[in-house]
């Protein structure tokens, strides 16, 4: 703490000049570790020279196994009177005065940890503590702080006194203090100064000394950095120019010329008519005119080359391309017993809905051997959609095993089936309509719903499938008595009546139905009312009407259980009571074109299916010349091509139909598919047992083209939707044939594994342009969806006119061979004229030799009898004559 | 005289054809089959066209001339066959051919 000065009145003028002046003497106390907790401690600091004169050298004599030295205080006091200021014991001097020992500690301080490298004990104590350190109640502590860890005793904080740790010398050292002594002056005037008036004068500033004080300027090295680099930016842009000019702005106007031809008068153009050059020229141009019009005559000038040139992509060379590629399957894994899929049925309408029938596998003694286990289970037509590979979307149930269904063309939402056991099934969804519809949105939300329990879910949330039940079915005495395998909506353009007369159908919809079974017949059925009914039949059958649940439609309850067929026809083989048995029907697809173009417009727009009227065939005039010929494949391989009207019989006056057109028997086994080409209507293929064969209806020789027979036995077949050669054959071992009739006609351009199983049926969709796909359904129940490659469903430029030209072609064969056949008969009969005529001849010419000729043989014969007899020992050799007659 | 007629008729039962006309060297039409507003729509605008087409050739090659101009279009073609003192044109329509 230096001492304040004060500083009395300087010069007069009030100039001040400060003259600090410092104490001399310096009362500086040691500082000593007072803040750290040792105020014994007083660190010093020691030169080598100090450390040679108390033998304190570092390393040497203080080491760090003995870092203290005990030194004399005699020797302290005689350094310090040697050296005096010099010395490094002179910041201690006071406390080594006060020591009351005689030896001091002096403690090297390796580390610095008292800030210098030395320092002294002060205290006896001090020393005592250093040199022997109290380890023992040290080791007490510790050892008494580990027990009471055991049991947590909760000690409220006692209030100690304030230990310093070294905080006020920081604080001090934080603290700010002027570290310079402050000056004050003290200026002041003579009283009697105060108020005189002021002189002031001039003087030059550079004449006196220190009257002012210059700061010059000065290069400072700080500011003489010359900057080496820079960061500029740079961009590149294209060279831009400015130019402008100055135009002479016209504005636009408006402007009209009105003008008419220049004409010749007729006088001059008759003068002009009969002038000579004109004749000459119409002689010369007329020639080059004729020549250009004949050439475009020749050929087709309107063709755009450019636009065919690019038509003919490589179809054939892309072979990793032309397989249909796996893209779902889907199998019912709730089911108990082992299915088979026998009918598959894409959605009329919705993208990515397919329903497949299951029936149970077995074979006729195990249905009956286990009829009782299933009747329990329900027989399903299965909804599948490509969003849930798992969980079926809608459970059909019927009666029994369905063999065949088909979607109402009109309304997708009225399904009908066939049953084993003869029954027509009838199914309404349109409740339901909705829940396939928004398929796609639902699909995820079906995993989650099987995990909470049943209870908890509304009955409308429900994301399981339903089961629906038929909403009609055909009477049992008077439909089918065998399983019925196929079943066909009429187009809703047409409508027949009991005797197979068509007539146009005014209703719009599709309201009839063609049945054929396993009992040889073949059955219409249609769906409306018959208003036929006498009112006490309709009496009868309310009471004997089961009760429906709530949850079916009432679409078809006039049906129910008293549906009978409109009209049957039996496939009989004549006289012989087998009859045919049909497995397949084809009808034609021709639409009758309707004479009177009148649509009833309901006004309430409901669903026609609801309000089902009786049909208006009574009224109605019967149509002549529609075809009623329809193509029918059988159970032992014939292919039938017959009619479904009926002629009275002249003998009984019974409905008889009629004879059918032609049969063949072309295939070895059951006849699976009977289907019109999409493209040709008059086009049919039949597959059946190990072959292959394609008719055309109106050619009544034979099949157009028959293959032979193949390796493995033809289980389905169907045609291809966008190719007109194209059909798809499934076989037994799970291969799928593709047969391309532009490529090859002997055998399948393609084969293709899908399962291991019997294919049971293929249906090929078309769902856009770029997307195809077929469903394969087999025997073990799994239906598989494959995707058709761009070969398979494009087809190439002219190709159906090609397939048309191959039929032709084919028909004309037929033709040709029949006409060789012919001749070839009549040859026959030729030639077999001539060898009777030879024959004759020589007859005529030997009788006598012939004569003869019979007697030797008979001579001959004999000889021959006894040799044997003898040989056998009948007949002894002597004796001849009497055995001969006895033999 | 008869042969103009002759000659006319002929090429104008032609199949196809639609009309036929005559224009002379300035563009006015001499015999026509085609009604008149027509007939003066397809001098005006072909004769043009024509004029042009003649320089064109003749541009590339003085010796060479221009012997017939065919300009098919979608529906239609027209057939222009220039002389020195008049030209022809024939109108004939388009006819698909099937494959």
């Amino acid at each position: 703490m230096a001492p304040k000065q004060k500083q009395k009145k300087k010069s007069s003028r009030g100039k001040k000049s400060p003259k600090p002046i410092l104490a001399a003497s310096e009362e500086m106390e040691p500082v000593n570790m007072e803040s750290m907790g040792h105020p014994e401690i007083y660190p010093l600091v020691l030169t080598t020279k100090t450390q040679e004169i108390f033998n304190c050298r570092i390393d040497e004599d203080v080491t760090d196994e003995q870092p203290y030295k005990l030194i004399n205080k005699e020797d302290i006091f005689e350094d310090l009177r040697n050296r005096a200021a010099v010395s490094d014991f002179h910041p201690v001097k006071k406390i080594v005065q006060e020591y009351p020992g005689n030896e001091l500690l002096l403690v090297y301080d390796k580390d610095f940890k008292y800030g210098l490298n030395f320092y002294l004990i002060g205290t006896e104590e001090g020393k005592e503590n250093y040199l022997n350190p109290p380890e023992v109640p040290e080791e007490q502590e510790e050892y008494k702080e580990h027990i009471p860890e055991d049991v947590y005793v909760y000690k409220p904080p006692v209030s100690k006194p304030w230990v310093s740790l070294g905080s006020e010398k920081e604080i001090e050292e934080e603290s700010v203090m002027e570290s310079t002594k402050q000056i004050t002056y003290m200026i002041s005037q003579k009283r009697s100064e105060f108020g005189a008036p002021v002189k002031f004068s001039d003087q030059n500033a550079s004449s006196v000394k220190d009257a002012y004080i210059e700061c010059t300027a000065y290069p400072d090295k700080n500011f003489t950095l010359k900057q080496f680099e820079k960061d500029v930016g740079m961009q590149v842009i294209p060279q831009i120019k400015d130019i402008s000019t100055q135009t002479e702005w016209t504005y636009p106007k408006n402007a009209t010329t009105q003008y008419y031809p220049r004409e010749f008068s007729e006088e001059e153009k008759e003068t002009l008519n009969q002038s000579k050059p004109l004749v000459d020229f119409l002689n010369n141009a007329s020639i080059s005119v004729e020549i250009a019009l004949q050439q475009n005559e020749i050929m087709n000038t309107f063709i755009d080359d450019w636009k065919y040139l690019a038509e003919e992509e490589g179809t054939f060379g892309d072979k990793t391309d032309t397989h249909l590629k796996e893209y779902q399957s889907f199998t019912d894994l709730h089911s108990p017993t082992e299915k088979m899929i026998t009918c598959v049925s894409w959605h009329p309408t919705i993208y990515g809905l397919i329903a497949v029938s299951v029936a149970v596998r077995l074979s006729f003694e195990d249905r009956v051997y286990f009829s009782g286990k299933l009747l329990l289970q329900p027989s399903l037509i299965l909804f599948w959609s490509f969003s849930d590979p798992i969980h079926p979307q809608l459970m059909l149930e019927s009666p029994d095993d369905i063999f065949c269904f088909k979607f109402c063309p009109s309304d997708p939402n009225i399904i009908a089936g066939g049953c084993i056991n003869g029954q027509i099934v009838l199914w309404d969804i349109t409740a339901h309509a909705d829940r396939i519809e928004n398929i796609k949105a639902g699909g995820s939300r079906s995993k989650k719903a099987t995990l909470k329990p049943m209870f908890l879910l509304e009955p409308e949330s429900n994301k399981e499938a339903m089961y629906i039940r038929h909403c009609a079915v055909s009477s049992i005495e008077s439909g089918h008595k065998k399983a019925i395998t196929d079943i066909h909506w009429l187009s809703d353009t047409f409508e027949i009546n009991r005797m197979g007369s068509v007539f146009e159908n005014r209703s719009g919809i599709c309201c009839q139905l063609v049945t054929c079974s396993a009992d040889c017949t073949i059955c219409f059925w249609d769906i409306r009312p018959q208003k036929l009914l006498t009112p006490q039949t309709t009496e009868k059958k309310k009471e004997e009407s089961i009760e429906i649940p709530f949850d079916v439609p009432s679409t078809f309850l006039h049906l129910d259980l008293s549906w009978k067929p409109l009209s049957k026809i039996r496939l009989s083989k004549g006289e012989t009571s087998l009859d045919h048995c049909p497995t397949r029907i084809s009808l034609n697809e021709d639409h009758l074109k309707t004479l009177t173009q009148s649509k009833t417009v309901k006004a309430e727009e409901m669903n026609p299916y609801h309000n089902l009227e009786s049909g208006m065939a009574n009224l109605l005039k019967p149509i002549d010349d529609f075809c009623t010929k329809f193509f029918v494949g059988t159970e032992d391989g014939e292919v039938i091509y017959t009619d479904w009207k009926m002629e009275k019989d002249p003998e009984t006056g019974r409905l008889m139909p009629k004879k059918p057109v032609s049969i063949h028997t072309i295939h070895d086994g059951t006849v699976h598919t009977v289907q019109r080409s999409p493209f040709y209507n008059d086009i049919i293929l039949t597959v059946g047992g190990w072959n292959v064969a394609i008719w055309k209806e109106g050619v009544m020789t034979g099949p157009l083209l028959q293959s032979c027979c193949a390796p493995k036995m033809y289980t389905s077949g169907h045609w291809s939707l966008t190719r007109p050669g194209v059909f798809y054959i499934g076989r037994e071992d799970g291969n799928i044939d593709i047969w391309d009739l532009l490529e090859k006609t002997h055998e399948p351009a393609q084969s293709q594994n899908i399962c291991i199983t019997m294919i049971t049926y293929i249906k090929p969709w078309i769902f856009s342009a770029k997307q195809q796909f077929i469903a394969i359904a087999d025997y073990y129940g799994t239906l598989h969806i494959l995707e058709i490659p761009w070969t398979l469903s494009h087809p190439s430029t002219n190709e159906m006119t090609s397939v048309n030209y191959y039929f032709e072609r084919e028909v004309k064969h037929l033709e040709y061979v029949e006409q060789r056949k012919n001749i070839r008969e009549q040859e026959k009969k030729e030639m077999e004229l001539e060898t009777e005529k030879k024959k004759t001849k020589t007859y005529q010419k030997s009788k006598e030799q012939m004569e003869a000729e019979l007697k030797m043989d008979y001579e001959s014969y004999l000889e021959l009898e006894k040799t044997v007899l003898i040989n056998l020992g009948l007949l002894k050799v002597t004796e001849k004559g009497s055995y001969v007659d006895v033999v | 005289m008869a042969e103009v007629e002759e000659t006319l008729k002929r090429i104008q039962s032609h199949k196809g054809v639609i009309g036929t006309m005559v224009v002379n060297a300035e563009g006015i039409p001499i015999r026509t089959t085609l009604d008149n507003s027509t007939t003066v729509q397809y001098a005006g605008l072909l004769h043009q066209l024509t004029m042009k087409a003649r320089s064109t050739v003749r541009d590339i090659d003085p010796q060479n001339d221009l012997t017939f101009l065919r300009i098919r279009s979608k529906k239609h073609e027209i057939m222009v066959a220039p002389g020195t003192l008049a030209f022809h044109f024939l109108v004939k329509s388009s006819f698909c051919f099937t494959r």
